[in-house]
């Protein structure tokens, strides 16, 4: 199978100017995923786990380091050099970002967010309907809920869909920033489900979740970050 | 940032526009990078010579289908550059060029005047910021298609009207209002009918500028998704003006934030939104939030 990611040295800092000030939020990270494989991070709040992620899906400039992706469409890259024509095409067609957040475009129903993300992924228009159906059912969504406005869903509701919508394009590497956060025990357990399936089912994954008991038995490594750096490993 | 370079449908090269001469002072104190020296400017004014340096050493490049958003203070040089690119202006300096143009080889500030209007009228739409500019208030809503169309050389009169109907039907233009002049019509309803205007001849490019500004928030919400319907199902190439990060936030791929005439950053809209780098940027961004 391979390495699917490699992160080499990663480190990153902000500058707030007009606040005079500068913030060390990682340093010196090396992680790498093997493809299929379930890496999760844990941490306490501040300890620079989502500045991982985003310097990964690029929402973060990078600073200093490597993050080496092997892409389907351009072989092996690395993400902190690729353009942001680049970054664009891989966000379109092989990663995928999930985080407790719906980005929600006003008055487009659940039914029609998928949809649109299929054929964003250059899926035909006229399987639209019966793939965002699928992913919708396969992600436990109440049928219900399909052609409503998400702006009115609750917390799992809206991930479940946010899950839907990214899964709809297949990505080859999904990041997940704390999907579980805020959920209720019951909900929790469905995206635990969830992802378990979505691991059977081949999907590379970098998790961080912010509890340790949730990514036990579904993540196949666990790191715990302090401080900007990530610490040992402990898992299978 | 400029990245690959084959294949973008528009690519411009700094281009610059003065409103006045310039002086030695002025002249030379520019291009000096981007925050150490202004040189005698203040703002984008020269007090020497009252020169208005509106557009210093601008460059983008957009590509096929791709939103591009430009964001700015009130007199930062948004509009100007939107009217170099659509020559209602005279740009002083710099190039551009267009993809569909002579593949991409011709700078067009430099082509005939009659090579100018064909691409004006076939490979660019534009909806600028006031509908007066854009519009004749005193012609029908369909007149006002028609003299794009014209433009363009269409003379058949049915054809025409037919091709009007259907834009107008596409802004959600209710039939029955078709005839009437934009006089007439809330300002969200000139706004879509400069859209369908700007779409007339099927353009690889539009231009769009503060379209939503002074509208209700219930009309942008209308008028935004129309230019995200237009984006997914047309496949337009745009660059969005707006000093409103919601409104590029919701709509562009990649964002330049532009301050007294000069781009001070770009990048991925979502990088400018939650890490941007330049004192400005962060300063606009953490107003917003
Ligand atoms: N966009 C940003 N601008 C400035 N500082 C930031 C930014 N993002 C993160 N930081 C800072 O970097 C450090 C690490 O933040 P990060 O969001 O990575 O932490 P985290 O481990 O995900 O925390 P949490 O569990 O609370 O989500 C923090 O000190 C944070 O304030
Ligand atoms: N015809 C003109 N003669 C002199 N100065 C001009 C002229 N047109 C524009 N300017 C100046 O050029 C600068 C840029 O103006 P422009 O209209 O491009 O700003 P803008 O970014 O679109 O602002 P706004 O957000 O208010 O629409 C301003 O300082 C303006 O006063
Ligand atoms: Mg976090
Ligand atoms: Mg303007
Ligand atoms: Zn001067």
């Amino acid at each position: 199978m391979g390495v699917l990611l490699e992160i080499q040295n990663l480190s990153k800092a902000f500058t707030l100017h007009n606040l005079g000030r500068h913030i060390k939020a990682c340093q010196n990270i090396d992680l790498s995923l093997q493809s299929g494989e379930f890496v999760g991070i844990t941490g306490k709040s501040g300890s620079g786990k989502s500045t991982i992620l985003k310097l990964v899906w690029r929402s973060y400039l990078p600073q200093t380091g490597s993050v080496f992706y092997e892409s389907s469409e351009f072989g092996r890259l690395d993400l902190n050099q690729a353009s942001e024509r680049t970054i664009l095409h891989l966000r379109r067609y092989e990663l995928g970002y999930v985080s407790q957040f719906l980005n929600v475009i006003p008055r487009t129903t659940a039914r029609r967010l998928v949809e649109q993300a299929w054929m964003e992924h250059g899926g035909a228009p006229n399987q639209a309907p019966v793939e965002a159906e699928r992913m919708l059912g396969h992600f436990d969504l109440d049928r219900e809920l399909w052609d409503s406005y998400p702006n009115t869903f609750s917390g799992g509701e809206k991930l479940r869909l946010n899950i839907a919508r990214t899964m709809v394009k297949r990505p080859r590497l999904l990041l997940l920033d704390e999907p579980t956060a805020s959920l209720d025990q019951g909900s929790k357990e469905k995206v635990r489900i969830l992802l378990d399936r979505l691991k059977q089912e081949g999907t590379t994954m970098l998790g961080i979740f912010h509890d340790l008991e949730f990514m036990q038995g579904l993540c196949d490594r666990e790191y715990q970050m302090a401080q900007g750096a990530l610490g040992a490993s402990y898992g299978q | 940032m400029i990245q690959q370079q084959a294949g973008a449908l528009l690519k411009v090269r700094n281009l610059t526009k003065r409103f006045g001469d310039g002086c030695p002072q002025c002249l030379e104190g520019l291009g000096t990078g981007n925050d150490a020296e202004e040189g005698p400017l203040h703002h984008n004014y020269c007090p020497i010579c009252g020169t208005v340096h509106a557009l210093r050493d601008i460059s983008l490049d957009l590509w096929p289908g791709e939103i591009l958003g430009i964001v700015g203070e009130s007199g930062s040089g948004k509009s100007t550059l939107m009217r170099c690119l659509y020559f209602d202006q005279e740009a002083t300096e710099g190039e551009f060029f267009l993809d569909p143009f002579d593949g991409g080889k011709a700078n067009v500030l430099k082509v005939s005047a009659q090579a100018r209007r064909a691409i004006r009228h076939t490979l660019l739409g534009m909806v600028y910021q006031n509908p007066v500019m854009g519009l004749r208030m005193n012609y029908s809503a369909v007149a006002n298609i028609a003299e794009k169309l014209i433009a363009a050389g269409s003379r058949n009169v049915g054809t025409m009207t037919a091709r009007a109907s259907e834009l107008l039907d596409q802004v959600n233009i209710p039939l029955r209002r078709m005839g009437e002049s934009p006089s007439r019509f809330s300002g969200g309803m000139q706004q879509r009918v400069q859209i369908a205007k700007a779409l007339s001849n099927r353009p690889p490019l539009l231009l769009l500028d503060e379209i939503t500004t002074g509208l209700d928030l219930s009309v942008q919400a209308k008028v935004l998704d129309l230019v995200r319907q237009l984006q997914a199902d047309l496949g337009i190439g745009m660059l969005v003006v707006s000093h409103d990060l919601g409104v590029i936030r919701m709509l562009a791929d990649r964002t330049l934030v532009m301050l007294n005439g000069r781009v001070v950053e770009s990048g991925l809209t979502d990088q400018i939104l939650e890490d941007p780098q330049d004192p400005y940027t962060q300063d606009l961004v953490h107003s917003l939030l």
